[in-house]
């Protein structure tokens, strides 16, 4: 971001802290951007004339006489098409080698979609996994996270997801972003000859933590030119947001806010909330999907980030290994997508929504013999029954390597329900029993 | 001269203005930042300085930027056309703004002017008048909409005359009231009042005692709520609250809905928008949109406008039940609304109680709830507010602030459990641990005594007993194996297995099975109770598993099937079959 002559320059910094410097101007709007020392900085208050500003690259180094100039505007970026198959920083500041976008100026974070003016989600996103399609159905204009202990492949998991779905754009935002997982995605992208209709937007654990803050505005902000402007299918990665909540805490108590539970601020919920909103399906055929990483930290969903973001999401996937098959599934118990009602049964095939419960039902029976079995208790025939069903589902279709379509996932639940129980024991409408259940 | 002001000082949307005559508490004023005006209101005043939160992002905002106060605290509009309306927070008529993306500052009227309504008059010249006297009504969507003396007028007026039958816009004088000094005042459709403030212009207020049906099998049959009740529903994510609130607000039986959607999610409301319009009220056959009006804050929206929007919504709901109607109010998630107020008090460094909310949130809590009920009017006619609030306790934890605080005022506790909804058993209302105070209420049982049967509370009891035994039981069974206990147990168990999947389970999604009548309610939980208390031969407990899950599944299929249709009949032979063929004479 550069600096233009006229403005005035400023060099008395009266205080600073980890994260803000505050010093005396005037005509500064709230919500400004401005230079501190050559580092990018936003205000975050002023009394009187005392404003304070929070730097981004962390205050280390700055002295009490640094240069501060500010730049009449809060962030922004530039849009158009020439976006596409570009790498960025969290300022939107190339890093692939390549020229400067040029194009529309934009505000990042801007404001919320008239929900009037949104449609109903309706499109069905289809992955090929099962743990997905059959049981946690994506829809476009959808939100939802992986929540995934930090050892889980959740991010070939989503890069697949990414590549699969049938999508105009898709969006990186990679928040404290390994360097080797940002090159994953790279390769991941380009051998997929997927590049052109890429955009990222990436702050590495190289840089510095607070920048990522603006990493997923950028990319939403960007999502939604392709959406509006253009009526394009924007599916957004953001990974790993557990880490933009880190951010955000470290940011609140460097000033001194209070913090409500787990250390985060209070107003974590709407914080999460204004980015996973951006998500939305417009009347016209543009829609921006939300895909997003929550790492957990030991499977723990109580704590405040993956408890605010299940608030706030429209469900969430759960990864987890299987021990019986030695295989990564999509739980099917935890994970959950709200949005599924939409399409299930509607389009797709009319037994789906009574196939994906009772199979879930059946699992969660075959939970419960599993406990009794470690208890030391002897198993009924239906317990048995049940424990073969669930390895046999759990490898044909919960396994995150299955890629088969919807109807294939359907008879073949209806296989494994034939081949492991009788029809009164799986509990569908007789109507769908007699039409679907295999003759043999 | 109305107060000016000078931006002092800014935080997030906490602006500090320096006023230059009086201001009052919760007063609103404008930000003109850059040419647009913000609004806000104020929430703490020390010397000149007004605190003031705005309803919008401050992005932008200078010092020294001027404020204008309003002289009024924030208000909502009433009269005809407010039904069918999506308003955001603070009343705006969402589908007047322009574009696809909300713009600061852009506040539209929530009425229609030039709308024309066919006014019949109900008073006449010479009568005695007050506050909340029903001058005239109007037909809106259906509904006879009553044009009102103005809830703020004081003491007696004598209607001077009152406008003949015929088409007005909302701005036409209808009346001409003269006041006791002998002034003249003239009275259209439009009245304003302050959110913050309850409408009482009603007579009194009795313990309410009417069964509200919801089409909710586990609420009707075993915790009803009732017309002018209040009930909370906590639960953790994905448990099942909005999804509840949504059968509850298609299904119930009132006259009119308010759904505030606060601080929750956008597609939520879409639903709405998308099913509303099409689906019909089964008792009325009109639209359900026809009677709900929603307003939307959701999570996306500005922060300080999501506590405004639970009062907008609640001040609808009185304007209603002033018109002798039955209201019901549902808010989704009263959690949203307490982050707001935390979010809010911490930027004011005020001293934080538990979890850094506030320290009067239970003060605030307990207000609002206060200002649902059933009341008799002025004139004899009853009304009703009908609320239910979603909380959304942190890590499903029901040890915290808001939780806590709702079931001190709240009459109806509708817990949903993580592990029913786990086990896909919605809806997930923990029926052990649930309860409405209503059944302890003697005018209660003397009501659903007389419109459902003498011995229908009997039956309730009966069918809670079984549940509660039947929990007992499946933990023994837990503890000493399936092998470990009499088969008895095993029938224990089942049979209550039998009214949850029967009674509690219900399909939201399924056309049929998602409302029950009482009437089919009464039906089922009678013929379930039936199988209870039947004894049973069975030589294993493989066999009281197998032989209830058929039961369970024939069930099943006569929730699925229209009631006392040929297929429910059949099933209902098939199910009578099988019991007769274990049955113990
Ligand atoms: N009665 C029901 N029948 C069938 N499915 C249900 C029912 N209730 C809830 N569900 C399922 O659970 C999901 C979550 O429900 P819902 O959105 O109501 O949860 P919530 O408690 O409001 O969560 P949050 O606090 O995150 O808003 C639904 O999308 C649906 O899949
Ligand atoms: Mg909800």
């Amino acid at each position: 971001m550069e600096k233009t002559a006229f403005q005035k320059i400023y060099t008395k910094i009266s205080q600073i802290t980890k994260a803000t410097c505050s010093l005396e101007a005037t005509d500064v709007g709230y919500g400004e951007l401005a230079i501190v020392n050559g580092k990018l900085a936003q205000v975050v208050k002023i009394i009187g004339g005392l404003v304070t500003l929070q730097v981004f690259g962390g205050t280390e180094g700055i002295p009490t006489n640094a240069e501060v100039t500010f730049l009449g505007k809060a962030p922004s970026i530039k849009v158009s098409e020439d976006l596409a198959g570009r790498f960025f920083n969290a300022y939107g500041d190339p890093i692939d080698g390549g020229p400067a976008v040029e194009g529309e100026e934009r505000i990042i974070g801007g404001p919320s979609v008239n929900p009037v003016r949104r449609k109903q989600p309706s499109e069905l996103i289809a992955t090929g996994i099962a743990g997905i399609d059959l049981n946690n159905t994506l829809v476009s204009g959808q939100k939802i996270p992986f929540f995934a202990d930090p050892d889980q492949p959740f991010n070939q998991v989503m890069a697949m997801v990414a590549l699969r779905a049938k999508t105009d754009k898709i969006i990186l935002g990679g928040m404290g972003l390994t360097n080797d997982d940002y090159l994953f995605y790279k390769n991941v992208f380009d051998n997929a000859g997927a590049l052109d209709r890429i955009i990222s937007f990436v702050n590495t654990t190289d840089n510095p933590p607070v920048e990522r803050l603006l990493v997923p505005d950028m990319a939403l902000t960007a999502a939604e030119y392709f959406a509006v402007e253009k009526n394009e299918t924007v599916l957004v990665l953001l990974t790993d947001m557990t880490l933009y909540a880190d951010a955000l805490s470290i940011v609140s108590n460097r000033m001194d806010q209070i913090p409500s539970k787990d250390s985060m601020p209070g107003s974590l919920y709407s914080d999460l909330a204004k980015i996973y909103e951006k998500a939305v399906q417009f009347p016209e055929g543009g829609s921006i999907t939300i895909i997003a990483v929550t790492t957990l930290s030991g499977g723990d969903i109580t704590h405040a980030i993956p408890d605010n973001t299940g608030y706030i999401t429209e469900g969430q996937l759960f990864l987890r290994r299987d021990s019986d098959v030695g295989k990564v599934i999509v739980d099917p118990f935890r994970s959950l997508s709200r949005l599924k009602q939409l399409v299930i049964g509607k389009k797709t095939r009319e037994d789906h929504p009574q196939v994906m419960n009772s199979a879930v039902r059946l699992f969660a029976d075959a939970a419960n013999a599993k406990t009794k079995l470690e208890n030391g208790f002897d198993l009924t025939d239906y317990d048995q029954r049940c424990l073969s069903f669930a390895k046999d589902y759990s490898e044909k279709l919960l396994a995150i390597d299955v890629n088969i379509d919807i109807d294939q996932m359907l008879n073949t639940g209806w296989n494994l329900f034939n081949t492991h129980f009788k029809p009164e024991e799986v509990g569908i409408k007789q109507e769908l029993v007699d039409k679907y259940w295999p003759k043999n | 001269m109305s107060t000016k002001g000078k931006v002092k000082g800014i935080i997030s949307n906490l602006v500090i203005v320096e006023a230059d005559g009086p201001v009052s508490q919760n007063e609103i004023c404008f930000i003109v930042s850059g040419g647009t005006r913000l609004m806000a209101e104020v929430i703490k005043i020390n010397g000149q300085n007004a605190f003031v939160q705005v309803f919008e992002s401050t992005t932008g905002v200078k010092i020294n930027e001027e404020v204008e106060f309003a002289g009024h605290m924030l208000e909502v509009t009433l009269g005809p056309g407010i039904l069918s309306k999506n308003y955001d927070g603070l009343q705006n008529d969402l589908d007047k703004m322009d574009g696809v993306f909300l713009k600061r500052g852009d506040y539209t009227y929530p009425l229609d002017h030039d709308k024309k309504w066919h006014f019949k008059p109900l008073a006449k010249a010479g009568d005695i008048v007050e506050a909340a006297s029903w001058l005239g009504e109007v037909d809106e969507n259906g509904m006879p909409h009553k044009i009102m003396v103005p809830f703020v007028f004081k003491g007696k007026y004598t209607v001077k005359s009152v406008s003949d039958e015929g088409d007005y816009t909302v701005e036409n004088t209808i009346a001409t009231l003269v006041d006791s000094n002998g002034k003249d005042i003239k009275v259209n459709m439009i009245q304003k009042w302050p959110v913050k403030v309850a409408i009482t212009a009603y007579k009194e207020k009795p313990r309410p005692f009417k069964l509200l049906e919801t089409g909710v099998r586990t609420i009707d049959t075993l915790n009803p709520i009732v017309e002018g009740g209040t009930g909370f529903i906590p639960g953790p994510f994905g448990a099942g609250k909005t999804v509840l609130q949504h059968a509850i607000s298609k299904q119930a039986e009132a006259d009119i809905v308010i759904v505030a959607a606060c601080g929750e999610r956008a597609n939520e409301v879409v639903e709405i928008f998308t099913e509303f319009p099409e689906l019909e009220d089964a008792r009325t056959g009109k639209k359900l949109i026809e009677r709900t009006t929603i307003i939307a804050n959701t999570s996306n929206m500005p922060v300080a406008a999501r506590e405004a929007s639970v009062y907008t919504a609640m001040t609808l709901a009185e304007y209603y039940r002033s018109m002798g109607l039955r209201a019901l109010l549902m808010a989704d998630s009263t959690s949203r609304w307490a982050q707001a107020l935390r979010e809010m008090s911490n930027r004011l460094e005020e001293l934080p109680g538990p979890d850094a909310f506030p320290m009067d949130l239970p003060a605030v809590i307990s207000s609002f709830y206060a200002r649902a009920g059933y009341v008799y009017l002025n004139n004899g006619e009853t009304g009703s507010i009908t609320f239910i609030g979603t909380v959304s306790p942190a890590g499903g934890n029901l040890k915290e602030p808001v939780t806590e605080s709702t079931k001190k005022v709240a009459r109806c506790f509708y817990a949903l459990a993580q592990g029913r909804a786990d086990s896909k058993r919605y809806p997930a209302i923990d029926p052990i641990d649930s309860y409405s105070k209503y059944l302890e209420y003697p005018e209660f049982s003397e009501y659903v005594g007389k419109i459902i049967s003498e011995t229908w509370l009997d039956l309730v009891n009966e069918a809670k007993t079984i549940l509660l035994r039947g929990k007992e039981t499946y933990e023994q069974i837990n503890i000493l194996g399936d092998d470990g206990v009499p088969i008895d147990y095993h029938v224990t168990y089942w049979k209550s297995e039998v009214i949850d999947f029967i009674v509690l389970q219900q399909d939201a999604f399924d056309s049929i099975d998602q409302s029950t009548p009482i009437e089919r309610q009464q039906y089922m939980l009678t013929s379930v109770l039936d199988i209870c208390r039947t004894s049973f031969d069975f030589d294993s407990f493989n066999d009281v598993t197998n032989y209830f899950k058929k039961a369970i599944n024939l069930y099943k299929q006569m929730n699925y099937s229209e009631f006392k249709s040929e297929k429910f009949n059949k099933f209902e032979q098939e199910l009578n079959d099988l019991i007769a063929e274990r049955r113990i004479a």
